[in-house]
């Protein structure tokens, strides 16, 4: 219990005093994060919409296995995308690996499936509702598309802050790929994943406690921004 | 869309600076603190940024052998001689040393506080079959480890033999949770801050010695490699300036490393 509280009062000391150190992890953290949550929801979210209308041939399997993917284990990826970006790997020319882009590539692969899936479950629904209006004023695909994307808005939101809530808390991939190099690929998880080495648990706790924090606050954020609670809006 | 693409390529360019120079080191160097007291000198001294990446000696040949950073500062000499003869770095410097200790139980269940010698006490422990962890990971640590388990002639098996596959740090948090003896360095030890009912018991062998080296990536597998700065960083480890640095480097004013770098022929 004694470190518990420790730990608080270190994240608490940290916080107060703006350590430099602690403001260009968390900076770092939120860069790379939402960096890879911009581009996974760029890829996810058409994808999922286009599930949702699509009918073709394997569509079960395509969604059963979306599904799946959404269960990436973190180290693998990690160490695929590190082979892939390693100067021996096919990537290797551009060398991106330990640098924040290989963290961003890691978490966009680990991310992607859960915001595309989460978004098709929702889509669904808005198609369902939406389906013999846009077909009687025969819209295209795309059109369709952008209208479901723009009216779901909402529960896609959601989609992404999934993503988000997995990125910012992973900590085994970004720690291949990124390397954990301190003013270069140190953020909060693998600086707490350090310190817990160094036997140093407060710290690694407060930490903890800001990237907690950090999460719950940038939930806060999009959800004024995005005014989930007004009334009689959708 | 378009600004989206060049927000990535923006990302991309901006990965590269002037005098970045990857470095691969073991824990046990950094987390022996020495590493904050390098850095910042080496810096102001040759302006040379020196990225560290902190793995296992097993990890960081890996690293140099695929050309993923320029030079490696590790301390397992038999794998150091085989990475430079199979041509993957240029050649091997020695910088300098420190050692390794037996930590355990205060309580000292196999009785080796009173050991003769390193051998001694490992023999000890296998013959009280007392719980020890073994950082199981392929690093320097552990490669010097095996070697004690063979010059006891003691085979580390059992239900009494714990491998963690984890650094100096995560494997001596395992030993203080488990009440076991372990094997670390000395560094990483005084620096550790969760020494629970743990306590150093052995120490002061010359088998436990433990020599660190440092080897350039060799540029002409590798054209990206920065032979140029590793060149510089290899003058500066061995200069007048490291010596002082690293001699004087104390913690409860014990000193950690000796600096024994052979002067530049």
């Amino acid at each position: 219990m004694g470190e518990i509280w420790e730990g608080l009062v270190a994240g608490f000391w940290l916080v107060i005093t703006l350590d430099a150190d602690l403001v260009a992890i968390t900076l770092r953290s939120l860069h790379v994060t939402l960096t890879a949550v911009m581009i996974a929801s760029a890829i996810g979210l058409p994808f999922g919409a286009w599930l949702a209308i699509q009918r073709f041939r394997h569509r079960r399997a395509t969604i059963a296995l979306l599904n799946a993917l959404m269960g990436l284990p973190p180290v693998v990826v990690g160490l695929i995308v590190y082979l892939l970006l390693s100067r021996s790997g096919p990537f290797g020319v551009f060398g991106l690996l330990f640098t924040p882009t290989a963290m961003i590539i890691a978490q966009v692969i680990i991310i992607t499936p859960l915001i595309a899936s989460i978004a098709h479950q929702a889509i669904r629904d808005v198609w369902a509702e939406y389906h013999d209006l846009l077909l009687s004023l025969s819209t295209s695909k795309w059109q369709r598309i952008k209208t479901l994307l723009w009216d779901g808005r909402r529960a896609l939101m959601t989609a992404s802050l999934a993503g988000f809530g997995r990125a910012i808390g992973e900590v085994g991939a970004i720690m291949i790929v990124g390397g954990n190099i301190d003013n270069a690929t140190r953020v909060l998880t693998t600086a707490i994943a350090l310190e817990t080495g160094k036997g140093d648990f407060a710290l690694a706790l407060g930490l903890g406690f800001i990237l907690i924090g950090l999460a719950v606050t940038v939930n806060l954020v999009i959800h004024t921004i995005g005014q989930t609670e007004r009334e009689g809006k959708w | 869309m378009i600004r989206a693409f060049a927000f990535i390529f923006g990302l991309l360019a901006s990965t590269v600076a002037a005098d970045d120079l990857k470095l691969a080191v073991t824990t046990s160097f950094h987390n022996s603190g020495l590493s904050d007291i390098l850095l910042p000198a080496i810096q102001a001294d040759t302006g040379i940024n020196v990225q560290l990446l902190v793995v296992g000696t097993g990890q960081a040949m890996r690293l140099g052998q695929a050309g993923d950073v320029d030079a490696i500062l590790v301390h397992a000499r038999a794998a150091e001689e085989a990475f430079v003869a199979g041509g993957f770095g240029t050649h091997r410097r020695e910088i300098m040393y420190n050692d390794f200790v037996v930590v355990g139980p205060v309580s000292d269940p196999a009785g080796i506080a009173g050991a003769d010698t390193a051998q001694q006490a490992f023999t000890r422990i296998a013959a009280a079959q007392a719980l020890f962890v073994s950082r199981g990971d392929n690093s320097g640590t552990h490669q010097k480890e095996i070697a004690l388990w063979e010059a006891a002639k003691r085979a580390p098996d059992g239900n009494w033999y714990r491998s963690v596959g984890a650094g100096m740090g995560a494997a001596l948090n395992t030993a203080a949770g488990m009440n076991a003896y372990i094997l670390a360095d000395r560094a990483s030890w005084l620096n550790f801050g969760n020494k629970a009912g743990l306590g150093m018991l052995y120490s002061g062998d010359p088998a436990l010695f433990n020599q660190y080296a440092y080897i350039p990536v060799n540029p002409d597998l590798h054209d990206h490699v920065r032979a140029d700065l590793a060149e510089r960083l290899e003058v500066w480890l061995t200069s007048e300036r490291a010596k002082q640095l690293i001699d004087g480097y104390r913690i409860n004013d014990e000193q950690l490393f000796t600096f024994n770098a052979a002067a530049a022929d």
